[in-house]
């Protein structure tokens, strides 16, 4: 299964390389020229010699993770975070380092060396050290170095209904997604375009949509389900099993109405279940493409995700099947040739 | 103007949903535009040929407004609701609010120890549903609703909702009413979803591409009981912004600005501003950079139902607009 093929690769912000190559590997026979730009995006097309209106889709390719800023004498790790990573679930994860992917522990003082104001918060960054078994600086130099990035280790795994348990859904659904949409045929000219740099504030789409400029845009992402509980009903966002997620608003975009409106139509045609983000919190790589040249009319399509940005998320099957049936009903039915055009 | 601003004041225009006002735009101006048009974020555009000058001007006052937008609708027919813009949780509380269709609700707020537990999860609209099923016939997740409308003309102070920025636009209206020719190409851009984050004026620079660019907008005063010191006064005429959160205005425009308003005897005061932006921030950084400035009207209690302004400042405002956009000093910027 692809999705647990890019679920389980490692691929923080600028070093997307094993997420694109096996997108490449995947599509390349499927599609009328694939390449890489100057960021590092990978942009595939189809049927750009059809009339209609050049439909840009859009999924990115990292993760959030950590980055090593430091070897220490004994040879243990200090690391920032790269993108948004909640302090709290770091703390005896095992984590994959550099592109070898050496294995390591996230560390910290001992519960019983813990001062009693220290255990009744979580632990600080600065507090916590990646372990990778060497003893010193030098054995550690051997096989890691500053500007390393880490993944959490995290198998992808199907439980006995259709939930999944995996890392990085947040954006290889949309991947994934994508992958599968590249594959049938679009009625319009159509961009396939897999983003780097999305958890460190949308950096690859602007460059994608100005170079591309294409006259509509879809993202495609993993989004936060909070449907659990301790939470009151009225601030789930989305909730899981109960299709993809459309943004009317988000922190960074507004939908477009009409391109919207053309979505719900798809869904509700093809009794498609779907459901509304409702939340404002929260925005991805449609805030920037928007608003890029003279402006893109967007809309994102989001897969229902638990635990995001954390080692483990949870997602429903029936959800990422329900989306892709969106998704490509969409791209090969529904968007007619005039109707959103420039 | 007064009864033009109250018809501006009164169209329902969250950001993102603004096409209600831009018809009330439209049916003012279209007697007074050589092209108008929409463009794909859409912003509502009103072209005026100059003359002889190949100067571009675009002025800029955006017609969205803050508003919230339902998320949830409780079995009881409670409808809990996110803000869509700069919405401060103080002035939600027990205020009437309107959807597009005129449906009216009330902002309730669950039990709190105290009011420093005050948050927009904990507040909910009531639109008098018996429960769930009748709500849902009347408002669906994703509508959102703005204050309810309300003008009261208080001898020649305004107050109304959403002057913030119908003033801005009544401004613009009013001038290409009555201007009769210009040397310079002129956009009247009426923006679409500023109070997000200036968005819609950045893709319609790009589309533009002027030469120099002013946005209308209103600015905070600093002239009621207590307030934080500020310059702007209510009445003492036309604000020339000097620099806000979003940008420093480009000094020959301020300069220039300030030069029409003493030559044609048109009041004007400074404004200072410590927070706060207006699309002249997105106009400024498009393309390679475009001379941007803001003429304010000075508007008490922004972002509430009953925003004041003075009537003289509007007119002031016009006035000089007036003598910015016919002058021939602009093309020396």
């Amino acid at each position: 299964m692809l999705l647990k093929k890019l679920s389980e690769a490692s691929g923080v912000a600028s070093r997307e390389n094993e997420v694109r190559e096996i997108i490449r590997d995947d599509i390349s026979d499927h599609v009328e020229d694939i390449y890489t730009d100057v960021m590092g995006n990978l942009i595939a097309c189809r049927s750009t010699e059809k009339s209609g209106p050049v439909t840009m889709l859009t999924a990115h390719m990292d993760e959030v993770g950590l980055m090593i800023t430091n070897i220490r004498k004994d040879g243990l790790l200090d690391f920032m975070k790269v993108g948004g990573i909640d302090k709290r679930i770091l703390v005896s994860k095992v984590v994959n380092v550099g592109s070898d992917g050496i294995k390591g522990v996230i560390g910290s003082k001992a519960i019983h060396l813990q001062k009693k104001s220290e255990r009744k918060k979580p632990i600080d960054i600065d507090n916590l050290y990646i372990d990778i078994g060497a003893t010193s600086r030098s054995e550690a130099k051997k096989v890691v170095n500053a500007g390393d990035t880490a993944v959490f280790e995290s198998g992808f795994e199907k439980l006995d209904n259709d939930m999944v348990l995996g890392k990085a859904f947040d954006d290889r659904t949309g991947c994934a997604l994508l992958t599968e949409a590249a594959k049938i045929e679009p009625r319009v000219p159509t961009y396939y375009v897999f983003t780097v740099q999305e958890e460190v504030g949308l950096r690859g789409a602007r460059q994608a949509a100005y170079s591309i400029d294409p006259d509509i845009s879809i993202v495609v992402e993993g989004t936060t389900a909070a449907d659990v509980p301790d939470n009151e009903e009225h601030r789930y966002s989305t909730s899981v099993g109960e299709g993809p997620a459309l943004t009317i608003r988000d922190r960074s975009l507004i939908s477009s109405r009409p391109l919207l409106q053309l979505l719900i139509e798809t869904a509700e045609r093809g009794n498609i279940p779907y459901q509304f983000r409702r939340t404002t919190a929260g925005g991805n790589d449609a805030g920037v493409i928007h608003l890029t040249r003279e402006g893109i009319p967007s809309a994102v399509i989001s897969v229902p995700c638990r635990y995001i940005h954390s080692p483990v998320a949870m997602m429903d099957l029936n959800d990422y099947n329900s989306s892709a049936d969106l998704l490509k009903k969409f791209i090969s039915e529904t968007i007619e040739e005039g109707k959103l055009n420039k | 103007m007064i009864e033009m601003l109250e018809k501006l004041t009164g169209g329902f225009g969250p950001a993102g949903e603004e096409s209600i006002v831009k018809e009330i735009v439209k049916s003012e101006l279209e007697e007074h535009s050589d092209e108008m048009w929409e463009d794909k974020l859409g912003n509502l555009v009103i072209q005026r040929k100059g003359g002889d000058s190949e100067l571009k001007i675009m002025l800029a006052a955006h017609i969205d407004e803050i508003g919230l937008m339902i998320t949830h609708i409780e079995e009881e027919g409670f409808l809990r609701f996110t803000p869509v813009g700069g919405v401060k949780k103080k002035n939600v509380p027990h205020k009437s609010f309107v959807f597009s269709d005129g449906i009216k609700g009330t902002v309730g707020v669950e039990d709190l120890d105290n009011d420093d537990k005050l948050k927009f999860e904990k507040m909910y609209m009531d639109i008098g549903a018996e429960d769930k099923e009748e709500a849902e016939k009347l408002v669906s997740v994703g509508d959102t609703a703005v204050y309810a409308r309300n003008f009261v003309n208080a001898g020649g102070r305004i107050i109304a909702n959403s002057l913030d920025d119908r003033a801005g636009c009544a401004a613009l209206v009013k001038l290409m009413q009555g201007l009769k020719e210009s040397p310079h190409d002129l956009y009247c851009v009426f923006t679409v979803q500023e109070e997000v984050g200036c968005r819609g004026a950045k893709t319609a620079a790009y589309d533009i591409n002027p030469d120099i660019a002013l946005a209308v907008d209103v600015t905070a005063t600093g002239d009621t009981p207590e307030s934080r010191p500020r310059e702007m006064t209510l009445g003492e005429g036309a604000a020339i912004k000097v620099m806000d959160r979003g940008s420093i205005s480009h000094p020959q425009i301020k300069n220039l600005l300030e030069k029409l308003a003493k030559d044609a005897g048109i009041e004007y005061q400074f404004e200072v501003l410590e927070f706060g932006a207006t699309d002249a921030h997105s106009m400024q950084l498009t393309r390679g950079g475009v001379p941007s400035g803001t003429l304010s009207i000075p508007c008490r209690y922004i972002h509430t139902p009953h925003e004041m302004i003075d009537g003289n400042d509007l007119t002031s405002t016009v006035e000089l607009l007036e003598e910015f956009v016919s002058c021939e000093e602009i093309s020396e910027i």
